[in-house]
């Protein structure tokens, strides 16, 4: 299986996952590369990516799974073929052969940015600090059966809160990825739920490394 | 800190298509640009980016030294929404700069039903409606090319000026002479005077018009040394015509996500219900070598695994069976899709397709328009019931299960009889489908559609009154009470939408303050039916106290004057009166190719002749 690890910034935080998926195989055709096809009715070219990203997060760390129709292709040389060919804010920063099972993907280290218009005290920073170190942290989450309430601390494999400026706030978070996994939006959706009065005006995540069960980084 | 834009952008849905960004996207150096153009499209991204126009526009103003062509949309109505509580005026996908930063303002209007968004898009844009209040500077002129600038009339007061006819080299003669307007420091006025000037170039306010007592048009008066008519323009050379081969790929999904491919301009039929059949014309074809570079360098350029070969009449390119073969030799091995629409229902259409959906069997659509082979011959539809038959023979012996029919109701001379001969048709279908599907037990799926005729300027058709609402449904149903089996759907048009279409497209000036109107009632996006409202319209016409059904239900006299004569495509009214007697007799004209009938437009075509 051939790999790429690749960011999504910028103005393309807002390409959705499906999207992002349908893109890949037209990069490697205008880098002109064929990639392998699917079997069945209507065959396409396969593409696979680990953690779906959702709208309006960025990441330094995205996985896509393909497999070159050529072979002998010198795999290091793929960022610098494909990267003239994507839209702003995608960048290939390496491509490897992986046997490494993405089901094995275990954590997921993501920087949440929180934004207070009118400026964020040293009290908040102490009560989010606080929020977070709670033995148990319930917030509301829809499932098939209606809005059920999760503890979502379980999920949180360590979090640390700092400052970025008078008016930015920081939530550096180590979470589960997969089985469950932990949308970044629920840590602001806890603080919007326990210290309503320091919900951000606005906030953005950024996915910074992801690793296997040992806390070892994942490629 | 977050800006506005991206504190929106996740809350809305699809925010991709609001960006930018895009693979191939034009960007410049602001200091070198001296001209800056604000291309619109006043429907949404999706759209949008999927017309072939816009595209090669954008890339020949792109060319351009020293100008800047982006790209704005109309916003869906939750970003709409957004923009309004935060007072964020309309911006530009390149750069995000908003409209008021841009010299010239264009609009590309294909579709009558569109009016609403333009003024929408002004008015989110921060730019004055009406064009008298945009002040003496040459700052934010707003100017309009496309089908419906064939008839600008109703949109008189909001356009600068408009640009009829193909784009192509008259977009460049506009620029260069704004930019030397520009240079000079020249009032919006004296602009207005010189462009005028350009063949082509069409100023509604260099033109008063006058009125009978019964509302009809008395006189058109040129002013200040305007053309008496302004004659469309059409690209000379379709081998040397600028095609867009790196053209942006967006980066979600739009109508149309795949290469587009113009194979020829113009269409040889002549159907007479047909606006683009004549405003088209001359028919000028590629030449299969030019079309086949052109397809490989978009394809390779592009990465796309799909490309649709684009024209009126895709069976009427004389060089096809070749030109279809040698795209499939290099389309199959890549895995590329190549898809032909506008297939004619003959024979050899069906194998054609037949060759090209090898994996795949979509559906089959045909376009019989009328139900009876009189009035397919009133209308001129060159196709006969055997045509349709034999293909949908063909058809289903090699496996397809679902044809699509599509149909006219309200044609001029149509009778309960041919509305019944529809159905007639429909159950025809579908005893060819018992007779000759290998495999009957998957069922066949027969989708019967009617659209509501609207009678357009610059057809045969222009002096038809279109039918009621009312009677256009009670044809419906009847259509429909006659339609037997679950095998048979039926869909037909909304009718209103479809009224307001015929008002608008032979409308004059006077509709100008309805479109006002139902802007401040809040009309927009009228072409969807999210947001099409009836209501707000009807409110609109009433409170100008002009009565739609004069525009619409209106039989115009032979020697009545148009709204829109100043404005020419080449075929004089003569030929068009000519074809409506015909039409009356049932009688048809037959295609360019077998004779030519004399339209006038190859004159406009001084690298003629026609169709070579």
């Amino acid at each position: 299986m051939n790999r790429l690890l690749f960011e999504k910034t910028g103005k393309a935080i807002y390409i959705s996952h499906l999207d992002t998926m349908a893109m890949f195989p037209r990069i490697f055709l205008r880098a002109g590369l064929q990639i392998k096809f699917t079997q069945g009715m209507s065959p396409h070219a396969y593409v696979s990516m680990a953690l779906p990203l959702s709208v309006g997060m960025s990441s330094q760390c995205e996985l896509l799974d393909f497999t070159l129709e050529e072979e002998g292709v010198a795999l290091e040389t793929l960022p610098e073929r494909l990267n003239p060919y994507f839209p702003a804010g995608i960048r290939v920063l390496e491509a490897y052969d992986s046997s490494e099972k993405v089901k094995n993907l275990r954590y997921l280290h993501v920087n949440t940015r929180l934004e207070y218009d009118n400026g964020a005290s040293d009290q908040c920073l102490e009560a989010i600090r606080g929020l977070f170190d709670r033995e148990t942290i319930l917030i509301e989450k829809k499932t098939k059966k209606g809005m059920a309430e999760t503890d979502i601390r379980p999920m949180i494999s360590s979090m640390g809160v700092s400052r970025i400026s008078p008016q930015e706030l920081e939530l550096s978070a180590v979470v589960c990825a997969q089985n469950p996994s932990l949308n970044p939006q629920y840590l602001v959706k806890a603080i919007e739920r326990y210290l309503p009065e320091y919900t951000p005006d606005f906030s953005k995540a950024h996915r910074l490394e992801i690793y296997d069960e040992n806390m070892r980084v994942f490629r | 800190m977050t800006d506005l834009i991206n504190r929106i952008l996740p809350r809305v849905q699809k925010p991709a298509r609001y960006t930018g960004g895009e693979y191939n996207e034009i960007i410049k150096d602001k200091s070198q640009v001296e001209l800056r153009v604000a291309f619109c499209f006043p429907d949404t991204y999706e759209i949008g980016m999927s017309n072939l126009g816009m595209r090669i526009l954008y890339g020949i103003m792109n060319r351009m030294e020293g100008v800047w062509c982006e790209r704005m949309f109309a916003p869906w109505g939750d970003m709409e929404e957004e923009m309004r509580k935060h007072n964020l005026p309309l911006w530009a996908l390149e750069s995000h700069d908003p409209m008021e930063d841009f010299d010239l303002i264009a609009f590309s209007i294909g579709y009558e039903m569109a009016y609403s968004n333009v003024l929408n898009m002004l008015e989110l844009g921060h730019i004055p409606l009406l064009a008298k209040d945009r002040g003496e500077t040459l700052r934010h002129m707003v100017f309009a090319g496309g089908t419906s600038t064939y008839n600008c009339e109703p949109m008189a007061d909001f356009l600068d000026f408009a640009v009829i006819g193909e784009g192509e080299d008259l977009n460049v003669e506009v620029l260069e002479c704004y930019r030397s307007a520009k240079r000079r420091g020249l009032t919006r006025k004296e602009f207005l005077l010189e462009v005028c000037k350009i063949p082509g170039v069409y100023v509604p306010s260099l033109y008063e018009h006058t009125y009978n007592e019964d509302g009809t048009i008395r006189d058109i008066i040129p002013l200040e040394g305007a053309p008496e008519t302004v004659v469309k323009r059409i690209v000379q050379n379709m081998d040397k015509a600028f095609f867009p081969t790196d053209t942006i790929v967006p980066s979600t999904q739009i109508v149309h996500d795949r290469t587009v491919l113009e194979i020829f301009r113009g269409c040889i039929r002549g159907c007479r219900f047909c606006q683009a059949g004549f405003c088209y014309r001359p028919v000028r074809p590629k030449s299969p070598e030019r079309l086949y570079e052109l397809a490989v360098k978009s394809l390779e350029n592009s990465g796309y695994d799909e490309i649709t070969l684009s024209s009126l009449s895709t069976s009427d390119y004389k060089k096809l069976p070749e030109f279809a073969d040698k795209m499939l030799d290099y389309c199959v091995p890549r895995g590329i899709n190549l898809s032909l629409p506008s297939l004619r229902a003959d024979n050899f259409s069906v194998e054609l397709m037949e060759k090209v959906q090898k994996v795949r069997k979509s559906g089959l659509t045909f376009a019989p328009e009328a139900g009876t082979q009189r009035l397919r011959d009133a209308i001129n539809k060159n196709v006969t019931e055997e045509d349709i038959l034999r293909s949908c023979a063909t058809a289903f012996a090699g496996g397809w299960n679902k044809v699509k029919l599509y149909f006219m109701l309200g044609l001029p001379t149509e009778t309960d009889e041919d509305v019944l001969g529809i159905a007639d048709l429909a159950n025809k279908v579908w005893r060819v489908w018992r007779e000759n599907s290998p495999n009957r037990a998957r069922g066949v799926t027969i989708t019967i559609s009617t659209a509501f005729f609207v009678p357009k300027n610059g057809t045969p058709f222009q002096w038809e009154a279109q039918i009621t609402p009312e009677e256009y449904l009670r044809r419906c149903k009847l259509l429909k009470d006659n339609l037997k089996g679950k095998s048979i759907v039926y869909n037909y048009h909304q009718s209103d939408l479809s009224m307001l279409e015929a008002v608008l497209c032979r409308g004059d000036r006077k509709l100008c303050k309805v479109l006002l109107k139902a802007h401040e009632n809040g009309c927009k996006m009228d072409g969807w039916t999210d947001y099409f409202s009836m209501e707000k319209w009807m409110d609109a016409f009433e409170s100008c106290g002009v009565d739609p059904k004069w525009y619409a239900q209106r039989e115009r006299g032979k020697d009545e004057r148009f709204p829109w004569e100043t404005v020419s495509i080449g075929i004089p009214r003569k030929f068009f009166w000519r074809e409506r007697e015909a039409a009356y007799r049932s009688e048809i004209t037959p295609d360019c190719r077998k004779q030519c009938t004399g339209c006038g437009a190859n004159l406009l075509y001084q690298g003629g002749p026609c169709d070579e």
